[in-house]
């Protein structure tokens, strides 16, 4: 049976304000333990609560202030030793303690493993296996798409490249040993593989730093919500923000005006953004002319249209329905506490099949409809995302690392001026990291390349 | 009307590279052996390049002498030279080659054959399998004689259907105008077998004599004894050297104005030929950007003035292949004495075999060598030593041995195959093993000897030497984790002249190995060494520490790989009855039949949601099996 511990992020949905890692394993404890600052986790009953902090490893400060439940084996959802670790500070913050957690040694989670894990342990009942099959399979094969679908073009294409280049040099040392008399290549030298090892790892370390940046990652799905003047727009924000408990961050290294709200609707990471000139005037299209508000629609993952249960629809309307037409939207009837005077019937041609939820936002009316419709339509994979989730993302990162370790092996291991097929183990193995966060895992194309490559035969 | 002809525990078809050893492992193991072949004075014979080993493929020549098989000790004694290839390299990639003596190898081999005392050698051409309620239980040869077998081993290589093709000449033949084995592929079709067909060259030979050696530069073998069995004690000094010239525009022209005479470019070939083992038209086509091509030229033995011209490969005409010879620097008045031409020939898809190499669909049937997909001596040796194992094991009631990818280029070879399939003649490449840090050439014995010894196949006296190398090799080891090494004046003054930079506090001499610039040998006056232990002793010492980093860790990555390969999958299991496995895996799964979720993880088309849903299937140990 499995014997190492897995962790994620589990946030359960609709708990959006407070974000959760979950461990599970014979060393959830001791991990925990290992970078929390508060009692002595070994010592605590089971099934208790603790405050206290979870320390960053390398800087040595506080990474964020959490409350953790500790509940050891069987009586847990795996019937293994269970740590939840809860933080307060939404996504960045819950995305570091993650970090911090394996980098102590657990391993992510493959998708659906803790009910996987429940299941092998018996927590489950044998009748549940079908569903419990479907799920993994449905969780497998949505985070490999994920993955792939929501990685940045640009971020693939190198990663692409930088895999093309390892190969060619691992190729290249490949047919030095299995073609020794082989003249038409030069003999790889320690200088050319330092050069190829440092341009990549180089990448890497950039790759690594965007990163941090939160440009790849901590992302949730960019939405805008849009609607003409008074519709109840920032009420809408308000109400989504206030009901999640977002949090206000300013990603640094960006100006100062653009504002991202981030909250989490029943697990669903989103991205309110907004900058302050469309939260001064309050109508994009206006404000911004309608090619430049297209081009903001465009980078959205998800449009929140909020329309006037009190007013008649207006040929803005109509052009906003226009605008949006191959986009990813929810239309929001609000004020329906008023006199209807919009067509109903009109306004579902327009949104042609796209969901409809009414609301009263002042009377708190139809907010779980909403937050249902936002959550349905992410976890049926309707959305084509641009941007990554956050768990892709911390598989990417943990990758990505692990590569540039690997690369640093191999670094260090020219540096010791070690024969290159050893040199050359840690750089095949870079190349599988990178691999892994493309989903490109043949191992044929090795031996492809080399024939391609060079002529060889007898 | 068929006669009786006698009751075998194992029959072996074919006494080629695959089936010498498969005769021989069966035999020393305790199994009545007979083997039938096409012609006695062809046992063991090399159709294309006199030659044996190179890298990846001498360590298989090392890891059969180690499991008790003879490719080893039968090279040491017929070759004309020798060579350890990669010596500027590290030591996972270091590995022997041989130029052997086409005749001699023959000689020798059947003189084995003959002596040991379990084998029946006869020549015969089978032209079926007896099979009666789905098992197979002997064979029958075109004189009708039926041989009853508990088991038998089919190790035909490139005999079956066999065509040659040079221009616009075709003709069914096996390798060498020998003849071809038509029946018998007849009927492995018949009896159900998916069959596939594959191609390969081999180039023209011309006479020693018309060669002027003076324009080409000379490749000699080393001038330290190796071997490659560990038993070998007796080395062959006076070697024969090989040479080395080019191929030229001109050549090059040539080839290009006639390539729509070649059998390949008019289209008559329908097997798939490997790429590694290209033809000259092949390599001038795809990469036309070359000027010159290597051509070695190699002698086919001592007594024979035949030339082997590696890098010719061709299919061309034969009145075509004159000019081509001939437009090469030193063989300007070449004499051709048999042209080149290529082979067609059908293969067992791989994927029908068990890791034991039994077919799925026959039980007691075996097949071995180029038959299932492979090319080469070593790889259809390797293949023939585990199938001799395996059927004999059947027999004895013994279990079967499978080797994994991290103990052996055989098992990463035979998992290949069965596994993966392959869609071209496989060859091993270094790179086809994942663990080769673990695979190298100086271990060989330490990964197979004790099994080799277990199964009988390995004598006493061997096996006693084995052990007391490895005791002395890790007292070795223990006696340097204590000795500490002072940086006295001396020892910095030694380290010195040895280009090494000097020490700056006391470490244990273990440590100071470490250093790639420093070897066992190079500090041995330094360290105390003991002058009695042989040099196989201090090569693994040295090894063993300056390389324990990575092999640390290539023995982590291997406890992962094997915890997958533990997962035993039960041979019966019901795919269709799993619900959630994607329809390419489930199909795959069907085919290959793995037998643990780490074999089945390796099928292309089996993604890691179907391992997921696969693994939780097994574990929960609720499972459907096939109703026989
Ligand atoms: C033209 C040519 C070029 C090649 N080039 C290369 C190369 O460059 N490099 C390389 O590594 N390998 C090359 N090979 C392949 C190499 O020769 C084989 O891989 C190797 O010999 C296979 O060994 P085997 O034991 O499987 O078959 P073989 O050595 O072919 O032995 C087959 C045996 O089966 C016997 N036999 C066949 N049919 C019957 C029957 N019906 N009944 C009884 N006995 C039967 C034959 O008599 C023979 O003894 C080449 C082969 C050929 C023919
Ligand atoms: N009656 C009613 N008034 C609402 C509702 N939602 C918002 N409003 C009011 O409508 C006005 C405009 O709201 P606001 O959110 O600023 O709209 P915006 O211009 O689209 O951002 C405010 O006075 C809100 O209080 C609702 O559901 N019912
Ligand atoms: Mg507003």
């Amino acid at each position: 049976m499995e014997t190492d511990t897995i962790t994620a992020i589990s946030t359960p949905i609709g708990e959006g304000a407070i974000a959760i890692v979950r461990l599970s394993g014979p060393e959830a404890i001791s991990i925990t333990a290992n970078v929390f600052k508060g009692k002595n986790l070994f010592d605590v009953p089971s099934h208790t609560i603790h405050y206290g902090k979870i320390m960053d490893p390398e800087t040595n400060e506080i990474a964020e202030e959490v409350m953790i439940s500790v509940m050891r084996a069987p009586k847990t959802f795996t019937r293994e030793d269970v740590v939840e670790i809860n933080c307060h500070g939404g996504m960045v913050a819950v995305n570091r303690v993650l970090e911090i957690i394996l980098s102590k040694g657990a391993r992510l989670a493959e998708p659906g493993e803790f009910t996987k894990r429940a299941f092998l342990h018996g927590r489950i009942d044998l009748s549940q296996a079908e569903a419990v099959m479907d799920l993994i399979r449905a969780k497998t094969d949505k985070a490999m798409s994920v993955a792939l679908k929501q990685m940045d073009g640009r971020l693939s294409a190198l990663i692409r490249r930088l895999r093309q280049d390892l190969l060619e040099t691992v190729a290249h040392v490949e047919v030095n040993i299995d073609y020794p008399e082989y003249d038409d290549v030069e003999e790889m030298s320690h200088d050319m593989m330092r050069t190829k090892t440092k341009e990549v790892h180089q990448e890497i370390v950039e790759l690594l730093q965007v990163a941090k940046q939160g440009k790849i990652l901590r992302e949730g799905l960019a939405t805008a919500i849009i609607g003409r003047p008074n519709v109840g727009k920032s009420s809408l924000m308000n109400t989504l923000v206030q009901e999640n408990k977002a949090i206000v961050t300013e990603i640094p290294g960006t100006t100062r005006d653009i504002i991202e709200e981030y909250v989490s609707v029943r697990g669903v990471p989103l991205r309110l953004v907004d900058t302050a000139g469309i939260r001064e005037t309050e109508d994009i299209v206006e404000k911004i002319g309608v090619e430049r508000s297209r081009q903001v629609l465009k980078e959205s993952d998800l449009i929140l249209f909020v329309l006037n249960y009190n007013e008649v629809l207006s040929d803005e309307d109509d052009k906003l329905f226009q605008a949006i037409q191959d986009l990813d939207y929810i239309v929001i009837i609000n004020k329906t506490d008023l006199e209807q005077k919009l067509n109903l019937a009109r306004v579902e041609e327009l949104a042609a099949g796209k969901p409809i939820v009414t609301t009263s936002l002042i009377k708190e009316e139809g907010i779980n409809e909403l937050e249902e419709a936002i959550a349905k339509i992410f976890f049926a994979g309707d959305i084509d995302t641009g941007d990554l989730t956050y768990v892709s993302n911390v598989r990417h990162i943990q990758l990505l690392r692990q590569a540039k370790q690997a690369l640093e092996d191999a670094m260090e291991g020219l540096e010791l001026g070690l024969p290159l097929d050893i040199v050359q183990i840690d750089v095949t193995r870079t190349w599988e990291l990178l691999g892994e966060i493309i989903g490109d895992t043949a191992s044929d194309s090795l031996i492809d390349q080399l024939f391609s490559q060079f002529c060889l035969g007898k | 009307m068929t006669y009786d002809a006698g009751h075998y525990d194992v029959v072996v078809v074919g006494a080629g590279h695959a089936g010498v050893e498969a005769g021989l492992a069966a035999a020393k193991m305790g199994a009545k052996t007979l083997m039938l072949t096409l012609n006695l004075d062809m046992i063991a014979f090399m159709p294309c390049n006199p030659s044996i080993g190179g890298p990846a493929k001498g360590i298989v020549v090392r890891e059969i002498d180690a499991l008790g098989g003879v490719m080893g000790k039968v090279i040491d004694k017929t070759h004309i030279q020798m060579r350890l290839l990669n010596t500027g390299k590290g030591p996972a990639v270091q590995a022997l080659r041989a130029q052997a003596d086409k005749p001699l190898y023959i000689k020798e081999m059947k003189k084995i054959i003959e002596n040991e005392k379990n084998i029946t050698l006869r020549q015969g051409m089978v032209d079926r399998l007896i099979v009666e309620d789905g098992v197979c239980k002997g064979v029958i040869t075109e004189t009708n004689a039926a041989y009853s077998a508990k088991t038998v081993i089919i190790t035909t290589g490139t005999f079956m259907r066999g065509k040659v093709l040079m221009g616009d000449l075709e003709y069914e033949s096996g390798p060498n105008n020998q003849r071809p084995t038509i029946k018998l592929s007849e009927n492995l079709e018949e009896l159900g077998f998916e069959i596939t067909r594959f191609k390969t060259g081999t180039p023209p030979r011309v006479n020693s004599h018309t060669i002027d050696y003076s324009k080409t530069e000379i490749q000699p073998g080393d001038e330290d004894p190796r071997s490659f069995s560990y038993e070998t004690t007796e080395y062959i000094t006076d070697q024969i050297p090989c040479w080395l010239t080019y191929t030229n525009e001109f050549t090059h022209q040539i080839i290009n104005e006639n390539l729509s005479l070649s059998a390949m470019y008019s289209g008559m070939k329908r097997g798939t030929g490997p790429r590694y083992c290209p033809s000259i038209e092949d390599k001038i086509v795809r990469f036309n950007d070359k000027p010159r091509h290597q051509i070695f030229l190699e002698p086919e033995g001592r007594d024979t003035e035949e030339v082997y011209v590696q890098g010719l490969s061709t299919s061309l005409p034969e009145s075509i292949q004159h000019s081509i010879v001939r437009s090469v620097e030193g063989l300007e008045n070449a004499e051709i004495m048999r042209a080149g031409y290529a082979i067609e020939y059908d293969a067992i898809v791989p994927t029908q075999l068990w890791p034991t190499l039994e077919t799925k669909k026959i039980p007691g049937l075996f097949t071995a060598g180029q038959i299932n997909g492979t090319s080469g001596y070593e790889e259809a040796a390797a293949q023939g030593i585990m199938a001799g194992i395996n059927a004999a094991a059947k027999v004895l009631g013994k279990d079967p041995v499978i080797l994994d990818r991290s103990q052996a280029y055989i098992g990463v070879l035979i998992d290949d195959l069965v596994t993966k399939g392959t869609n071209e003649p496989y060859r091993l490449l270094t790179s086809r093993a994942e663990y080769r840090l673990l695979l190298r050439h100086d271990n060989a014995d330490l990964r197979m000897t004790e099994l080799g010894y277990k199964l009988g196949l390995i004598s006493e006296e061997r096996y006693a030497a084995f052990t007391e190398k490895y005791r002395l090799v890790e007292e070795e080891k223990k006696r340097l984790q204590k000795l500490v090494i002072k940086p006295s004046t001396e020892v910095n003054a030694f380290l010195e002249t040895a280009g090494a930079s000097p020490m700056k506090e006391a470490v244990k001499a273990y440590d100071l190995l470490k250093r790639p610039e420093l070897s066992y040998d190079l500090l041995a006056p330094i360290i105390d060494a003991d002058p009695s232990l042989s040099h196989e002793v201090t090569e693994q010492v040295g090894i063993q520490i300056k390389y324990e980093g990575y092999i640390k860790k290539a023995n982590d990555q291997v406890a992962r790989m094997l915890k997958m390969e533990e997962k035993k999958i039960p041979e019966d299991i019901d795919y269709d009855a799993i619900s959630g496995i994607a329809t390419e895996a489930k199909e795959k799964l069907k085919t290959v039949r793995p037998l643990s979720i780490g074999q089945a993880s390796r099928i292309s088309g089996v993604n890691p949601a179907d391992i997921s849903i696969l693994v939780v299937y097994i574990e929960q140990g609720n499972i459907s099996r096939l109703a026989n």
